[in-house]
């Protein structure tokens, strides 16, 4: 009797539970594409041939694609990387304000280990690897100061922000570690099927992050946790290991992403190096969709939060207003952004409309 | 005693154990000069500092103070050198604009509920973007009024000499003290960061608060850059930054719960004196570089952090009062040892 009544339920659930989940991602992504496609309208309006895109011959690296597209695509990678970390840990109700000075850290490690000669001392691939580790390092220390000494994040995060950028001060000596290997470089500067290698760098932990944790149960472990994490505890998650392997993921995409800015430049600045970048990426992640409050993250749609904040930079800076007003538009911008997001302000606008129609 | 007690006396005791330890090594150390300094230079710091204890007590935060105490300079010496107007009015309208700019914040903050994280973050962008209109030059003013303040002050026997902008800190400490602890206002600021909806059904008024709370984080902000003004002379539109950061360590290191509802103005005090007595140590030793002001804050950081942690830990205030037989037996007499 009881298997015949719940049977027939069991197929309906299952056929039609697609389709809407599908609608209701396709709408929440609807708001940052638009504005992307928002912003890029915008930038093709002020600049001429805008999306062109021609290839540049160059003597060192062969050639190579270049536009303004590709230039958004270079400059957002570390960002990306950035927000990728960053997602994770916003969506166990965490914040990671630390990712620019462990930026910092480990471009300052990787310039002095690769040293001012042509040769490196060790192979670089190990230099690379022990960089990431360092940052990987300073993502446990965030990680267990917020999953098992129970602080804060903003406050744990807190502290190597403020330590951190002194430690990389002391690794370089106070001094911009330049360097002038070329594995090292690669990095930054080098090209791969014609596009810039950042480009692939990002993209591919992207993709790593999310197949990791989107094709096994950890993202949904990250986002009860988030929701609650005390409940999620008692439903058998391990919750304090949960919080620390998102600060670690975000301690290593950092450190790649320092990796990336240091052979951009061919050198290590300490003061300088990922400066307030933790800030774009945590307002990437906002404009992404993904609440402080926890509980959720949509990792394509913070790496789309950072090409709409890259869109917008390129675009000031090649519409030939003066660059004074780069920050103020970006402000604006952003404070646009959040409103349109906002639902209460939408339903008052909502509510205004009404009342006068 | 309290837990909140012992936390403010720890941070206390670090503070004499560090001066001591400076006192040891330099006899210079314990001239009044050095807390004089200490105080001139840190002034502008302290004044934010005792705004951001407000807004954090609120369970808030203001990541926008830096950028407004830049654009106050950069607004307050344009207006100077260029117009005919006193300093005097010239501040005044600074004071103004920094409070509307706060109160702006807060009541995004609060009817969009939008996080406070966030919104001063587009702040911060908004006042640095504002700066950098009025212009991207460093400006220096020539105005008798700025010596004339500049000659104020007190001077102690030994050499002391205790500045206008000093006694402005101090005189912005005692206010806080006095809001915090004896008026309507103070009380709903703890309220609201122990627990906003208790504090709503209890009847504070939650919207008045959050917008008041950022109001005067700002103007505070706003005065910090008028003495930021007088204490350099000049305005730079890149002045500076990360200022948020270091008040934001002095309040925690002063004792206030990042979490909001537990804090003393008082202490933000004690924090901004560490701060300043690590600065004058390394200034004083002259071999060590100055990396290490951010590493020796990052680690006093961690360590009253972890500090709170334990004393605010019930097990670890329990067995404490067990050690000293303060075993409780109602709650009125617990408090009463």
């Amino acid at each position: 009797m009881i298997t015949k009544e719940t049977l027939p339920i069991a197929p309906k659930v299952g056929t039609s539970g697609v389709l809407p989940n599908v609608l209701r991602n396709s709408r929440r992504a609807l708001w940052p594409l638009a504005t992307l496609v928002l912003i890029l309208v915008a930038d093709s309006l002020i600049s001429q041939n805008f999306f062109g895109i021609r290839v540049v011959n160059d003597p060192l690296y062969g050639n190579h694609f270049y536009g303004n597209i590709i230039d958004i695509l270079k400059n957002a990678a570390p960002v990306i990387l950035l927000a990728t970390g960053m997602s994770l840990v916003i969506a166990t109700r965490g914040i990671d304000l630390s990712v620019g000075a462990v930026m910092a850290i480990c471009g300052a490690v990787a310039a002095v280990l690769v040293g001012k000669g042509d040769v490196a001392p060790m192979p670089v691939p190990l230099i690379i690897l022990i960089s990431i580790g360092v940052g990987a390092l300073c993502g446990l220390w965030n990680g267990f100061l917020v999953a098992f000494l129970d602080i804060q994040p903003i406050v744990a995060t807190l502290i190597l922000m403020v330590a951190g950028r002194g430690m990389a001060q002391m690794i370089t000596q106070a001094t911009i570690a330049t360097f002038v290997n070329e594995g090292l470089a690669f990095l930054g500067v080098g090209y791969v099927f014609s596009l810039p290698v950042s480009i692939f760098i990002s993209i591919g932990v992207l993709i790593l992050v999310y197949v990791l944790v989107r094709r096994t149960a950890i993202g949904l472990m990250i986002e009860s946790v988030g929701a609650n994490d005390k409940a999620s505890y008692y439903v058998g998650i391990n919750a304090r290991f949960i919080k620390l392997f998102v600060y670690v993921i975000s301690g290593i995409c950092a450190g790649i992403a320092g990796l990336i800015v240091a052979a951009n430049i061919r050198g290590a600045d300490a003061n300088n190096a990922g400066l307030y970048l933790e800030l774009d990426a945590i307002l990437a992640v906002v404009i992404g969709g993904a609440a402080l409050s926890g509980g959720r993250f949509y990792l394509g749609l913070s790496a789309i939060g950072v090409l709409i904040i890259q869109s917008m930079n390129t675009g000031i800076l090649i519409s030939g207003i003066q660059p004074e007003f780069n920050l103020i538009v970006k402000a604006v911008v952003v404070l646009i952004i959040l409103l349109i997001q906002s639902e209460i302000f939408r339903a008052f606008i909502g509510r205004r409309f009404r009342r006068t129609s | 005693m309290k837990s909140r007690f012992l936390t403010l006396a720890a941070t206390l005791s670090v503070f004499i154990g560090l001066y001591l330890i400076g006192w040891l090594r330099f006899p210079g150390f314990g001239s009044t000069v050095v807390l004089a300094n200490v105080l001139y230079d840190n002034a502008f710091l302290g004044i934010t500092a005792v705004g951001m204890t407000f807004v954090i007590i609120s369970g808030g935060i203001d990541l926008s103070v830096g950028s407004v105490i830049a654009f106050t300079g950069v607004f307050c010496a344009l207006l100077i050198q260029n117009t005919g107007l006193h300093p005097l009015i010239v501040f005044a309208m600074a004071l103004v604009l920094g409070t509307l700019f706060g109160a702006t914040m807060g009541t995004m903050i609060h009817y969009l509920k939008i996080p406070p994280f966030i919104i001063t973050l587009a702040g911060l962008f908004l006042a640095r973007g504002s700066t950098f209109l009025l212009t991207t030059q460093s400006v220096g003013v020539n105005h008798p009024f700025y010596q004339q303040i500049y000659d104020i002050s007190i001077i102690f026997p030994d050499g002391g000499r205790v500045s206008f902008l000093a006694m402005i800190f101090l005189a912005v400490l005692a206010a806080g003290i006095f809001v915090a602890h004896f008026t309507d206002f103070g009380r709903n600021v703890y309220a609201l960061g122990g627990n906003e909806n208790a504090a709503l059904l209890l009847g504070v008024p939650v919207a008045r608060t959050t917008i008041g709370v950022y109001a005067l984080s700002g103007l505070l902000a706003a005065l910090a850059g008028v003495v930021y003004s007088l204490y350099t002379s000049s305005g730079y539109p890149l002045a500076t930054v990360g200022v948020e950061l270091d008040a934001i360590a002095a309040v925690v290191i002063g004792g206030t719960l990042l979490t909001g509802g537990v804090g003393y103005v008082a202490g933000t005090l004690i924090g901004i004196m560490i701060l300043g007595v690590i600065q004058t140590y390394i200034t004083f030793d002259g071999s060590l570089n100055s990396w290490w002001t951010r590493i020796v804050i990052g680690v006093l950081l961690f360590v009253f952090i972890g500090l709170q942690k334990l004393l605010t830990s019930k097990t670890f205030v329990d067995s404490l009062s067990r050690v000293f037989r303060l075993r409780r037996r109602d709650p009125v007499q617990a408090v009463q040892p």
